[in-house]
């Protein structure tokens, strides 16, 4: 997924694609019921205001509740009708989960990641092991496809993250701890009796796992991790001494509604990450909590706002509950990225990461 | 300066720094540190375990020396005695001369290890824990380390709770720490005291980290101890391996034989309020009287009110700054708030005391002593707790004293009436029991404080048979 565009010419395509994906979800002929219905109300044209990216200013924050009150079908473009469809969802832990509906967007995302990396950084033809949240989430069958397109296959260790929330909440801590354990003595299992070599988990979960099994030993030889915080030190410490050294780790940021965002590349002793977004498809940029209208300084914090420009989805200016440093393009991504994401600490809302 | 981590020993540099102030930064540990060193943690117990207890007393005894006199390491630094009251003072807000009274706390408690432990273990001689067995007169007595590390998690506001932790090496468990987020020093000179003594530097770990790395350290060893507030004492009720020091709501009881000479102590009164700025659990925090509460409160809240803040390097200077001026505002919002809407409460001191309760002085924000009379015991402010010098007082039959005091940290009974004297030493709301005109505050260090240690970390076992093979 590197791109070998300029700064400028990776910003004409943003631009580009802004307006084609305006035109296709604002569209009769194209569009999904939902923002039909929108720009209806709305009461002005995003086909004859939106000529840029920075036009996207335009639309006002989108309020992913949407996302939870809406029938699905509704985001289904007219382009896409009658084809059979995936529902994913995301959040849940207390009510109605939010849920989008994809096709083919998750294979296009993880295709591209895996293009990302070489034939060895995670071994062409090996096995996957998945231990995380999968049951209605886009990143089971993303997991999949990404040992599938390396020739590979992919086992599975399911972890209930709603269930996870739900006890810490109630202040169950043993009870969450003998969760993951129950998590963890599957993954062992699994990875003692079948040939894996790549993973896919979350770094808490990767962190028990060797507490019980050295993972270079075992054969692992490249980990994919994502779904929660990694400061620097913790970068570090799963590098050193969870990996110890020997086994290739790709960190990565991402969700539901955007996909992933791939971390760039660090040199020896470089521990900060800075994720970069599947741009043009989704782009990620770092506003003012208090005017997300702004983008902040390079090297300051903000909160990560989340555009998803696809055929099959359309999210404008979305706040994550996320705050990140804005950091500039580097050599493989020509665009902005998000360094060291840690959630959003202004709301009022007690986030809880759980032990995933 | 830079202050470490120490992971059994060893330093270990964090890719995470908090910054305290301008010159000093803090290595911040990931929870996962932690659990990786307690697979090691055998390790660190076999090291304690070579050693004697009685040489590991006399390092202690040693190290307190070194505690109060030496250049010690700290971080990239060597620290002094004064640079340690100065940098403590800094981060906390608490004046020199508390500091320097925190530090002779702890002081004492390492010189008097043999005391202390003698205490905790009724006089067991100290050879147990180099074989398990020791002979109580007739008895053979058998006690095993009911864990291999000790956990502790520390405040910020008041040093010397580090004694509480000090003879747990001296017992041959192991320690891993996780100092306040203001004062990772105290903790830190301890600790490098002990092993500049003799210690084996692998029975310690330094970890300043984050809330969920404490709770890593609290439940991943085999004990733990915390301290906190109610809500601190709720979130580990469950963990029955975590010892956690909460609220203190400390009293002090008149009895009706002392109505006549009350007035001879205002010392004491003053004293058990306002000692170590108030910050402490064993802090009096509200006065039950059987009668004449407005004289009393009167009597006390006029010398209180003399209490006036002075600069932190002062030599007379009793208050603590806050650190954190939204906690002194919140506090005094509180109290405002719930005087104005509960009815049935006065701040005696503010008629002797000029000005707010609230002051900026000397570059940091104060709040000065009070003292709240209540009518009724039920009122929000008869039975809190300030991190400041704050009390109440309540007029309550003596008869009925003991049903509404509530769990007690400590209670000082001015009385010398026998029969209430035995009432009191059979209540199970109080922690700690002072029978007679003595400050809340007072420290004997043959008692324990709160809970006991040994009987935290040791467990008894029945032993029948031969023993001569074990002594």
């Amino acid at each position: 997924m590197s791109s070998s565009l300029t700064v400028q010419e990776a910003r004409e395509q943003l631009d580009a694609r802004t307006v084609e994906m305006i035109h296709w979800h604002f569209s009769p002929e194209t569009g999904c019921p939902y923002w039909l219905d929108w720009a209806k109300n709305a009461g002005w044209d995003p086909r004859e205001k939106v000529k840029s990216f920075a036009d996207m200013l335009y639309f006002d924050n989108f309020d992913d509740e949407v996302l939870r009150k809406e029938d699905p079908a509704k985001f289904i473009p007219k382009a896409y009708e009658g084809r059979p469809y995936n529902v994913f969802e995301t959040g849940g832990t207390t009510g109605m989960p939010k849920q989008r509906i994809g096709w083919e967007d998750y294979k296009t995302d993880y295709s591209e990641f895996s293009e990302h990396y070489g034939p060895d950084f995670f071994p062409q033809g090996a096995n996957w092991l998945m231990v995380g949240p999968t049951g209605p989430r886009r990143l089971r069958l993303a997991i999949e496809h990404l040992a599938n397109v390396r020739g590979g296959a992919c086992y599975f260790i399911d972890l209930d993250p709603r269930w996870v929330k739900r006890l810490i909440g109630m202040g169950e801590m043993q009870m969450a701890k003998a969760y993951q354990e129950h998590v963890i003595d599957q993954a062992v299992t699994i990875i003692r009796h079948r040939d894996i070599q790549c993973l896919f988990t979350t770094p808490k979960l990767l962190e028990s796992l060797s507490l019980r099994m050295s993972l270079a030993d075992a054969g692992i030889k490249g980990v994919f991790a994502g779904g929660t915080t990694m400061t620097p030190q913790y970068v570090k410490f799963i590098q050193e001494e969870v990996l110890e050294g020997k086994i290739n780790y790709a960190p990565t940021y991402g969700n539901t509604l955007m996909g992933l965002a791939i971390s760039k590349k660090r040199e020896p002793g470089e521990y900060s990450l800075t994720y970069y977004a599947p741009q043009p498809r989704a782009t990620l940029r770092v506003v003012d909590p208090k005017d997300s209208t702004k983008i902040v300084e390079y090297g300051e914090y903000g909160r990560v706002e989340l555009t998803t420009m696809t055929n099959e989805f359309f999210v404008p200016r979305f706040l994550e509950r996320d705050e990140a440093i804005r950091r500039p393009e580097c050599e493989e991504f020509p665009w902005d990225g998000v360094g060291d994401v840690r959630p959003f600490q202004s709301g009022t809302k007690t986030v809880i990461e759980g032990v995933y | 300066m830079q202050i470490p981590i120490l992971r059994l020993g060893e330093v270990y540099e964090s890719a995470d720094l908090v910054e305290l102030s301008d010159h000093l930064v803090t290595h911040t540990a990931n929870p996962g540190l932690i659990r990786r060193d307690l697979l090691r943690i055998k390790e660190s117990k076999a090291a304690l375990d070579r050693i004697p207890a009685e040489k590991l007393a006399d390092y202690c005894e040693a190290a307190a020396e070194l505690f109060m006199h030496a250049e010690l390491p700290c971080g990239d630094s060597m620290q002094g005695p004064q640079d340690y009251i100065e940098a403590l003072s800094a981060l906390t807000r608490l004046p020199h001369t508390l500091v320097r009274m925190n530090m002779g706390k702890i002081h004492a408690a390492m010189s008097q290890i043999r005391t202390v432990i003698g205490g905790l273990t009724r006089g067991i001689p100290l050879e147990m824990f180099d074989r398990g067995v020791a002979t109580m007169g007739d008895l053979d007595v058998n006690f095993y380390p009911a864990t291999d590390s000790l956990g502790v998690s520390l405040p910020s506001n008041a040093p010397a709770v580090n004694s509480l932790w000090i003879p747990a090496p001296v017992m041959k468990i192991p320690v891993l720490l996780k100092p306040g987020r203001e004062d990772p020093f105290t903790p830190l000179r301890i600790v490098q005291a002990m092993i500049q003594a003799g210690f084996p530097k692998e029975a310690f770990g330094f970890y300043p980290t984050t809330h969920e790395g404490g709770d890593t350290l609290l439940t991943s060893c085999g004990a733990g101890i915390s301290f906190g507030s109610d809500v601190t004492v709720k979130k580990y009720a469950p963990f029955k391996s975590i010892q956690v020091h909460g609220t203190g709501r400390s009293k002090i009881l008149i009895g009706e034989d002392f109505m006549d000479k009350w007035q001879d102590y205002l010392d004491v009164f003053v004293t058990s309020i306002a000692a170590n700025g108030g910050r402490s659990c064993i802090n009096t925090s509200a006065i039950l009287v059987p009668s004449g509460r407005d004289e009393i409160a009167e009597a006390i809240a006029a010398e209180l009110a003399k209490i006036e803040p002075l600069a932190r390097d002062d030599e007379n200077a009793l208050l603590c700054g806050f650190a954190n001026t939204d906690l002194a505002d919140g506090i005094d919002g509180m109290i405002e708030g719930l005087l104005a809407d509960e009815p049935g409460a006065t701040d005696v001191t503010a008629k002797f005391r000029e000005g707010d309760r609230k002051v900026e002085a000397f570059g940091q924000t104060y709040l000065r002593p009070t003292l709240v009379a209540c009518d009724d015991r039920g009122h929000s402010l008869a039975n809190t707790e300030f991190m400041f010098p704050f009390a109440s007082i309540v007029e309550i039959a003596q008869n009925e004293m003991l049903d509404h005091i509530g769990e007690t940290l400590v209670v000082s009974a001015f009385t010398e009436n026998r029969e209430w004297a035995q009432e009191l030493m059979m209540s199970h709301h109080i922690e700690r029991l002072n029978v007679g005109p003595f400050p809340t505050n007072r420290v004997q260090w043959e008692q324990p404080h709160e809970g006991n240690l040994f009987e935290f970390l040791y467990h008894r076992r029945a032993i029948q048979g031969d023993l001569a093979i074990v002594k």
